[in-house]
């Protein structure tokens, strides 16, 4: 009797589930596969003319992986850490600062609204903001300007560096006060009783810092890291309106994914497959890590309950 | 001991210096824009004021009744879209969570494995094979393709699996039973409004998220009255802007910006509860 009931539980199991692998197999499954199988074949519109598809092997993936490609992984890594760096550095700083009852910050929740509201701004609407406010005849030239701290206008999208530093500075706006936020849920996760013995045994805030809180802390750090690796893996909204898809000046913010819209659009499906397949590997490989710590922090937490039990 | 509360209050000026430092850099973007977009273009061109002029009614109807770049139109399909994403994607993922969380069933484990393995895989790596399906399906150039596949958002299921495991017990589900509640009825009567707090926030986040996209819209659509917000900005970046009413355009980008920022100020509480929340990984 009760098996027969738990049998035909179970179908409702697989209808609640149903939907979403539905969806899942239409929408991301079947265009894996199909993107996997033109990654093979010579597919690409020359002009009017449409050449392909011819089977071709694995030319595709030999004539994706050229020095275009490695300066476009270099461009995507260089914009990415720049602004990561700063992030991880001051999102830190902020959030043990924040548990600090020492400090007495005021206006906490004040300063959180504040630093978290940049991360829902539209990405392109912001690079777009940047772009009018840094042009040359721009707000911001026009502010130094006043102060008479330049002669002339900067161009700040003109150099390498300049544009390269505003993805950054963009990009640490938006994603700092998410950082933070996490970072002080983690924190404030930890005993209070381990900071009180760290304090009654004489540490410095330094000490607390760098020996308690830190290693504590440091499975979040890393899933950070590694959230924060595949979400500038697919940089693309900031740099494309930045720069209007150019990457420019010659190509030196210019994107792996912003390759991949180029080559959508151009189209050449052939090479945007064998490009799309290469980072699916990577992601693929980013997502395990991350696969691997949400699942073994699963089994710590049931390790944990069966010892408080 | 004096020495010690001393060092303290060094700290803390230095915390709330740097604070208000950042706290600037991050309004003070918003607040030129803000300012310019109550500027004429004769005004714009006289260099920085610090003061908000009179003209931004002038400016909003400009941006109204530009043809070009319909930003109203586009904000109207971009509401479309956010609030239909926001509501499939969290119905079905809570009813994912409940699935797999109430129910045994042989393949529960290799199911959940699944959606943990694809968690943060970036969607942008099946755009080619998504394209085609989609121009295949006919739905090209059509707002279903940026709505329909958010009922698969395997971050917002495992968010609702982890609020599920911590609130629910599964006696309720049992006594229900008992009552004669059928299965479907127990989830949208019972388990759906337990699940509340969780779907708020991932409401608000798919919402946002779904407005702020670009990538997939710029790939989907074609035609201008069926550009969403993002689109628009981007034709705006594309187009010869020097010829432009700077006004109009600081005011283009505070159409596209601002309400979320009002809608956040009256949510931001439990948006940042929200946040800490998927800090907790421990």
């Amino acid at each position: 009797m009760k098996k027969t009931k738990s049998i035909s539980r179970a179908k409702w199991g697989y209808i609640c589930i149903l939907p979403f692998f539905v969806t899942y197999f239409i929408f991301s499954f079947l265009p894996l596969v199909d993107t996997i199988r033109y990654s093979f074949y010579e597919y690409y519109r020359s002009g009017i003319r449409t050449i392909g598809p011819n089977f071709v092997g694995f030319d595709n993936y030999i004539s994706v992986m050229g020095p275009d490609f490695f300066t476009y992984l270099k461009n995507t890594f260089i914009l990415w850490i720049i602004g990561f760096v700063p992030q991880i550095v001051i999102a830190l700083l902020l959030a043990s600062w924040f548990v600090d009852a020492r400090l007495k910050i005021r206006g906490e929740q004040f300063f959180k609204v504040v630093i978290y509201l940049p991360n829902l701004i539209m990405a392109s609407a912001f690079a777009m903001l940047f772009f009018t406010l840094f042009s040359t005849s721009g707000p911001v030239n026009s502010i130094l300007a006043n102060l008479g701290l330049v002669d002339g206008p900067i161009d700040f999208m003109g150099t390498p560096t300049g544009t390269r530093l505003l993805v950054a500075l963009m990009n640490f706006l938006m994603w700092f006060g998410n950082t933070t936020i996490m970072l002080m849920a983690a924190i404030m996760g930890i005993s209070q009783d381990v900071f009180e013995a760290a304090s009654i045994d004489g540490c410095t805030p330094r000490q607390t810092f760098f020996h308690i809180t830190l290693p504590l802390i440091r499975p979040i750090l890393t899933y950070t890291l590694i959230t924060s690796l595949i979400g500038g893996l697919q940089m693309f909204d900031v740099p494309q309106i930045l720069t209007n898809g150019q990457g420019n000046p010659n190509r030196t913010s210019y994107t792996l994914i912003m390759w991949l819209n180029n080559l959508l659009r151009a189209p050449d499906y052939g090479r945007a497959g064998a490009l799309s397949v290469y980072l699916f590997v990577v992601s693929g490989i980013l997502c395990i890590m991350v696969y691997r710590m949400v699942n073994r922090d699963d089994e710590k937490k049931i390790r944990r309950r069966f010892n408080r039990n | 001991m004096i020495r010690k509360n001393n060092s303290n209050i060094a700290r803390s000026f230095v915390a709330h210096f740097t604070l208000i430092i950042l706290s600037f850099m991050c309004l003070f973007f918003f607040y030129i824009l803000i300012v310019n977009s109550t500027c004429s273009h004769a005004e714009l061109q006289k260099g920085f004021s610090a003061l908000p002029k009179s003209n931004a009614l002038v400016n909003f109807r400009n941006v109204a009744n530009d043809g070009t770049f319909p930003m109203l139109k586009g904000i109207v399909n971009s509401i479309i879209v956010s609030s239909l994403c926001a509501a499939i994607c969290t119905y079905f993922s809570a009813l994912t969570a409940f699935g797999l969380y109430v129910y045994d069933f042989k393949l529960k484990k290799v199911a959940f494995t699944f959606i943990m393995v694809i968690l943060v895989m970036p969607t942008q790596v099946t755009a080619l094979g998504f394209l085609r399906l989609i121009r295949n399906m006919g739905f090209y150039d059509t707002l279903i393709p940026l709505i329909l596949p958010s009922i698969a958002s395997p971050a917002v299921f495992y968010f609702m699996y982890s609020y599920l495991k911590s609130n629910l017990q599964l006696s309720l589900v049992e006594a229900a039973r008992i009552d004669g509640c059928g299965e479907i009825k127990i989830f949208n009567q019972i388990v759906f409004p337990i699940m509340k707090p969780a779907i708020a926030v991932q409401a608000i986040f798919t919402f946002v998220g779904s407005w702020n996209n670009y990538f997939v819209p710029a790939l989907v659509l074609e035609s201008k009255d069926k550009a969403t917000v993002p689109i628009l900005i981007a034709t705006l970046r594309g187009a010869d802007y020097m010829n432009f009413d700077m006004g109009k355009i600081y005011m283009m980008i505070t159409v596209a910006i601002v309400p979320i920022i009002i809608a956040y100020l009256f949510l931001s509480k439990f948006i940042i509860a929200g946040v800490a929340l998927g800090g907790v990984k421990e």
